[in-house]
């Protein structure tokens, strides 16, 4: 294990933070625009300088050493409730690296796809961004359940944000909103699952709760349950089955915005949440199972419906539910290094794939891959990028290859031969549907032929970079002899798989040797079904409607008749009082004399009786 | 004669003054059952300063007797007015304020 500079890790926090106040705040500086973008990508350049120095400077210790850093926080009378801090482990350090090294490559390519944004509304948006990067740091470097809580909900609130940037697009709006209420679904049970954990154990922190777990002194009645609960959480995040609606729809917002939240850093958080809380999972094997179980399930439906998507944004976006589904396989399978890993590579060729497809958008001023063609020959190095982040995730270069192969030995390995086979089938889809969207987009026949603007440097230079890295990812990995568990015939069987589904979509979408309506026909269940996306979105819009009316129906019932009821009865009964003792006043002066003469006569009976 | 004739004299008087205040429907008539029950105070005035040899009740006699002259004064006076609005001072008629 690794231990980090806890000083470093608070200002790698700090900066993104005090770019997003400044930006937020100072008004005019917000609606200037540029500047604030500016700002922002300094404070970011700042942080990865942090979190490289401080991975660079990590020290190896011993396992006991405690890697956290605590403030006493929630005072109560028998001491304080919660605490805050950071946790600088080696993954933390990782992870810092690679969320402020996306988030600022992201906010670089960002300063040109939004050239056209009017000022105020790329201060906005980089305020969004500065925010989200405090808050996925603050995410990754927490010490215990509630401070993670409470920045999964800051980058739950920010992914909201971004993915409605243009709220003036109905779309946009509505799949901001879904995105919220589904992974607040999720969070319920992850809220949930922590105060039980905290209500059984009396503390929130990791850990006294890792060192309690390992050495079997944690005994908590329900701890099942309560872990249930908690990976709840991380299944709306990480858009597990059946969660998963949201992420296809959060494509409506900026690419970029995509590429860094919704495929690299902020989707991984439910992954980055179970690989850290694993020393807890651990004593849940059951849970475990149902967790591969699940992801495997999640990383198959997810390709299934990738391979009919005609939307370049909407393929990526399946294909991030698919790895994410990979990583929670590796999980359950009990290999969290595996997961991480994976997340790593996955988030450095994703981000890298979604960069590049918001430069094959940028050209064909479309996102369906139908109507693209012939983008490899026009722009040789946007496609020899993408080309690259394609062979990564579908398993054939040594990152992804690496890491995929460290997740299917560690399911293996674990006895999940389920998992494994629907994982094994899914890299064959990985393959097919990842070439056929490059072999629509790049090659095949050029649809518009008017004269294209060169890509702008600073995008083009950034998917550049992030090839080199993918690259250099790999080689590291080689160097490094990060030699994946299992049996030997393990890598080449999926690279075979791999070359299979890049064969089988050049057959079908290149040589046209073979017809893809033949193709679909031969899967006419599956292709029926993934094409409406297998009525998920119609059941959860169903159970949505039919929830909210029934409940609308009882309340609008209980306001007419009981709250509107009383109202009405009480002045009813007013108005009918008051007619009674109008009559009363008959207005003849008699009548009045009449009473005043009664009245002393009773005084005058009523003194007597006394 | 005893005190008590007087007294039986006055609350007579007195009832028949009310008797017409509640019953006579022209606004004269019920003026007229007004000073009928105050001369009938007058009486008891007068009989307890007879009988305890106090002219305090004399006095306030003659406080009545003046106030109601002003009294029937104003009065009518407004039944003249009411007369002239109205054009007619049956009690029945004027019921402006009925609610």
């Amino acid at each position: 294990m690794r231990i980090g500079s806890p000083e470093l890790a608070l200002l790698v926090l700090a900066l993104p933070f005090a770019s997003f106040l400044a930006i937020g705040l100072i008004r005019p500086l917000r609606r200037s625009g540029r500047p604030a973008a500016a700002i922002s990508i300094v404070a970011m350049a700042g942080a990865l300088l942090g979190a490289a120095t401080m991975s660079w400077q990590g020290l190896p210790v011993a396992r006991a050493l405690n890697p956290s850093v605590l403030w006493s926080w929630l005072p109560a009378d028998g001491g304080p409730m919660a605490s805050v801090g950071v946790w600088v482990d080696g993954m933390a350090m990782q992870m810092c690296v690679l969320v402020t090294l996306i988030s600022l490559l992201v906010q670089v390519y960002s300063w040109s796809y939004l050239a056209d944004e009017p000022p105020p509304s790329l201060g906005r948006y980089y305020a969004y961004q500065s925010l989200f990067a405090f808050s996925m740091l603050g995410l990754v470097l927490s010490p215990g359940f509630l401070q993670m809580f409470v920045f999964w909900e800051l980058v739950g609130l920010c992914s909201y944000l971004l993915i409605g940037y243009w709220y003036e697009r109905p779309e946009a709006a509505r799949a901001a909103v879904k995105a919220f209420w589904i992974t607040k679904l999720g969070d319920l049970g992850f809220v949930a699952g922590i105060v039980m954990l905290w209500s059984a154990t009396g503390t929130f922190d990791f850990w006294p709760l890792f060192q309690a777990a390992e050495s079997g002194a944690l005994h908590v009645d329900g701890l099942t349950t309560i872990m249930f609960l908690i990976y709840l959480g991380a299944v709306g995040k990480s858009a597990q089955f059946p969660l998963h609606i949201w992420l296809p729809d959060a494509m409506e917002g900026p690419t970029p915005v995509s590429a860094l939240i919704h495929a690299a850093t902020m989707v991984t958080a439910g992954v980055y949440m179970v690989a850290r809380a694993y020393p807890l999972f651990a004593l849940v094997p059951s849970l475990l199972v149902l967790i591969a179980w699940v992801g495997a399930f999640t990383a198959l439906l997810a390709a299934t419906m990738a391979c009919v998507e005609r939307d370049i944004k909407r393929v990526l976006a399946y294909s991030t539910i698919s790895q994410l589904g990979y990583m929670m396989a590796a999980n359950g399978a009990g290999a969290p290094e595996a997961a991480f890993q994976h997340l790593t590579t996955h988030g450095v060729f994703k981000a890298l794939l979604f960069l590049g497809a918001g430069i094959v958008i940028h050209h064909f001023h479309t996102n369906d891959v139908f109507r693209m063609g012939g983008l490899f020959v026009q722009r040789p190095w946007v496609g020899i990028s993408f080309l690259v982040g394609t062979l990564a995730l579908a398993g054939v270069l040594p990152p992804g290859f690496l890491s995929k192969e460290a997740i299917l030995g560690g399911v293996l390995h674990g006895h999940l031969t389920g998992p494994f086979v629907l994982l094994i089938v899914t890299s064959f889809l990985t393959a097919f549907y990842m070439f056929r969207a490059v072999f629509l987009a790049f090659f095949g026949h050029a649809h518009v032929h008017h004269e294209h603007p060169e890509p702008p440097l600073a995008m083009d230079a950034v998917c550049r970079a992030l090839a080199a890295l993918t690259l250099a990812q790999g080689i590291w990995a080689v160097v490094a002899g990060h030699h994946a568990e299992g049996p030997a015939w393990l890598p080449w069987a999926s690279l075979a798989l791999a070359f299979g589904g890049i064969a089988l979509a050049w057959a079908t979408y290149q040589a046209g040797v073979l017809d893809p309506a033949r193709l679909s026909a031969a899967f006419a269940p599956i292709d029926f079904l993934a094409r409406r996306r297998y009525f998920l979105d119609t059941i959860f819009a169903g159970a949505y409607r039919f929830a909210l009316l029934s409940f609308s129906r009882v309340v609008g019932w209980v306001d007419r008749y009981v709250v509107d009821g009383v109202l009405n009865a009480l002045s009813a009964g007013a108005l009918r009082a008051g007619d009674a003792l109008r009559r009363l006043q008959t207005g003849q002066p008699q009548d009045y004399v009449y009473g005043v003469a009664l009245g002393v006569l009773l005084l005058l009976v009523w003194a007597q009786v006394r | 004669m005893p005190l008590h004739a007087y007294l039986i004299l006055a609350a007579l008087v007195f009832a028949i003054g009310l008797f017409g205040v509640l019953t006579r429907k022209n606004a004269v008539g019920i003026l007229l059952g007004i000073e009928l029950m105050l001369n009938a105070v007058n009486v008891n005035l007068v009989a307890f300063s007879r009988f305890r040899d106090d002219l305090a009740g004399l006095i306030f006699t003659l406080f009545t007797i003046a106030i109601t002259v002003a009294e029937v004064a104003v009065g009518l006076a407004i039944v003249i007015v009411i007369f002239r609005v109205r054009r007619t001072i049956e009690a029945d008629h004027l019921d402006l304020l009925r609610g």
